[in-house]
């Protein structure tokens, strides 16, 4: 199988070496056609305004309609951004194929960036997490299954063929969560 | 349990701004232009280097109520300069909440023989480098970003592709030597040995590195993206060209697509004039910027 790592802008390279540590082949991809054959896309951290940006709207609806269709698709971060259905104060989501609302900065500033270790349902516990400038899930709908809080907010989640973290584990050596989309994309890719 | 202001943390904000653009700004309504262009984030200074150049005089760091204007008036991160060696400059930054603090050779160093120790702060440093033993001494003070130096304000890339050749030339030499001949290098370089170690053992530089210092063109950011560098400074050349707006976004265009030739000739396309740019061989060495602070 082959994963796909959004390459617009952002933290890249690190989901393609956690990609790598797992033994599986990924893909960058900046445009609609490098989408073909893939099992499954990574949607990175980075400036969700900027990332929106770069890609046209015939890609974000490209998108959008691949994640109807069972695509399996996972979002840190900015990619979480992203992924949601809504955005507090925006009018609309971007892609939006996850029933959530995000609040973006919502752990503030770099200054208030930190390291934790979290413990996540159906990945395991003591998880290492850095958040950077990080969204929280300020919402979710019933068909979301909430997976990881902190500080009593919601951090991780997903929806079907949808996972979301507000927080990077491509930027620490634990491959579970990177394993546990893996398993997902190939569960639904049977 | 939290831990803020880890190295992990401060290396980390780098990583997300990878691929993107990063642009000087004087006003909040700059912020803005740069912000909807695409920018991953802005810097905050007084005057761009440009102007610095031409007018002379001693630069500091930025009134706090103009960073803070345009800390309201964005959502992307916001960076600002210190003199070399201006902790107190910096402990200013840290508490206005900064993202990101530049200690930076634009400005008037404000110690001729030592950079601010970076360790002691929560923000995350970025430092500017001619070659690879600068680049080793600013992370080993604490640097948790590097940027080559190129000469600012001139508008012409040649010193930001000398820098990033000559940088990567190194760390090509430091990967590749027996490691018997790697004290001798640290040595000749002017590095801590543990940083070549570090280069070794990530095959690259352990930090992300940005090209700045004369990137006026979106074909000057994408030959500095295709030279291998992790993204892009964009200082006088976006509001002292013009049309800031367009060029701004087409910088951006540019830096994502930075293979893509048939991409980069439409986005330069009817973009108006650049900055009109000045030949290295005319600025006087002592006016010489990216000679401050080795």
């Amino acid at each position: 199988m082959i994963v796909g790592v959004l390459a617009l802008q952002g933290a890249v390279r690190e989901h393609v070496i956690s990609l790598n540590r797992l033994g599986i082949e990924s893909r960058v991809v900046k445009r609609e056609k490098g989408l073909e054959g893939l099992s499954g896309l990574i949607l990175p951290g980075g400036e969700s305004t900027a990332i929106s940006l770069l890609a046209d709207d015939s890609f974000l609806h490209h998108l959008k309609d691949l994640a109807r269709t069972g695509f399996p698709m996972f979002g840190t971060c900015a990619g979480m951004i992203l992924l949601a259905s809504g955005i507090e104060g925006r009018d609309a989501g971007y892609i939006g194929v996850i029933d959530i609302t995000v609040s973006r900065n919502a752990s503030g500033r770099q200054v208030d960036s930190f390291e934790t270790i979290l413990d996540i349902e159906g990945i395991g516990q003591d998880v290492p997490a850095v958040f950077i400038r990080a969204p929280y899930i300020t919402s979710h709908g019933a068909s979301v299954r909430p997976m990881a809080s902190h500080d009593g907010q919601w951090v991780m989640a997903r929806q079907e063929n949808i996972l979301v973290a507000s927080f990077h584990p491509e930027l620490t050596e634990d491959t579970r969560v990177h394993e546990y989309f893996v398993g997902m994309a190939k569960e639904i890719g049977k | 349990m939290e831990k803020k202001g880890t190295y992990r943390v401060k290396s980390g904000l780098a990583e997300m701004l990878k691929g993107g653009v990063i642009m000087d700004v004087t006003t909040a309504e700059q912020a803005k232009i740069a912000e909807t262009a695409g920018a991953v984030a802005v810097m905050a200074l007084e005057r761009v280097p440009a102007d610095i150049r031409a007018q002379g005089g001693v630069a500091r760091m930025a009134d706090p109520t103009k960073v803070q204007e345009i800390m309201a008036a964005v959502t992307i991160p916001v960076m600002a300069k210190v003199r070399i060696g201006h902790f107190v400059e910096a402990q200013v930054l840290q508490s206005l909440g900064v993202d990101y603090i530049d200690e930076s050779e634009v400005l008037t160093p404000a110690d001729p023989d030592y950079h601010v120790n970076k360790w002691g702060f929560t923000i995350p440093f970025i430092c500017g480098a001619r070659n690879l033993g600068e680049a080793c001494r600013r992370l080993a003070e604490g640097a948790a970003m590097i940027r080559t130096k190129g000469e600012p304000g001139t508008g012409n890339v040649i010193e930001a592709v000398r820098h990033m050749r000559l940088m990567n030339e190194q760390i090509r030499e430091v990967i590749a030597a027996p490691q018997e001949e790697l004290m001798t290098m640290a040595k000749d370089l002017g590095a801590p040995y543990e940083m070549l170690l570090a280069i070794r053992e990530h095959g690259r530089l352990p930090v992300v590195n940005f090209a700045a210092g004369g990137i006026a063109t979106p074909a000057d950011a994408a030959l500095m993206m295709q030279l291998g560098c992790d993204g892009i400074f964009v200082g006088s050349g976006i509001f002292k060209a013009e049309d800031p707006a367009t060029r701004a976004r087409a910088i951006v265009e540019a830096t994502t697509h930075f293979e893509d030739a048939a991409k980069i000739a439409s986005v330069s396309e009817g973009l108006g004039e650049a900055m009109s740019g000045i030949a290295i061989e005319t600025i006087p060495e002592h006016e010489m910027m990216q000679n401050r602070g080795q």
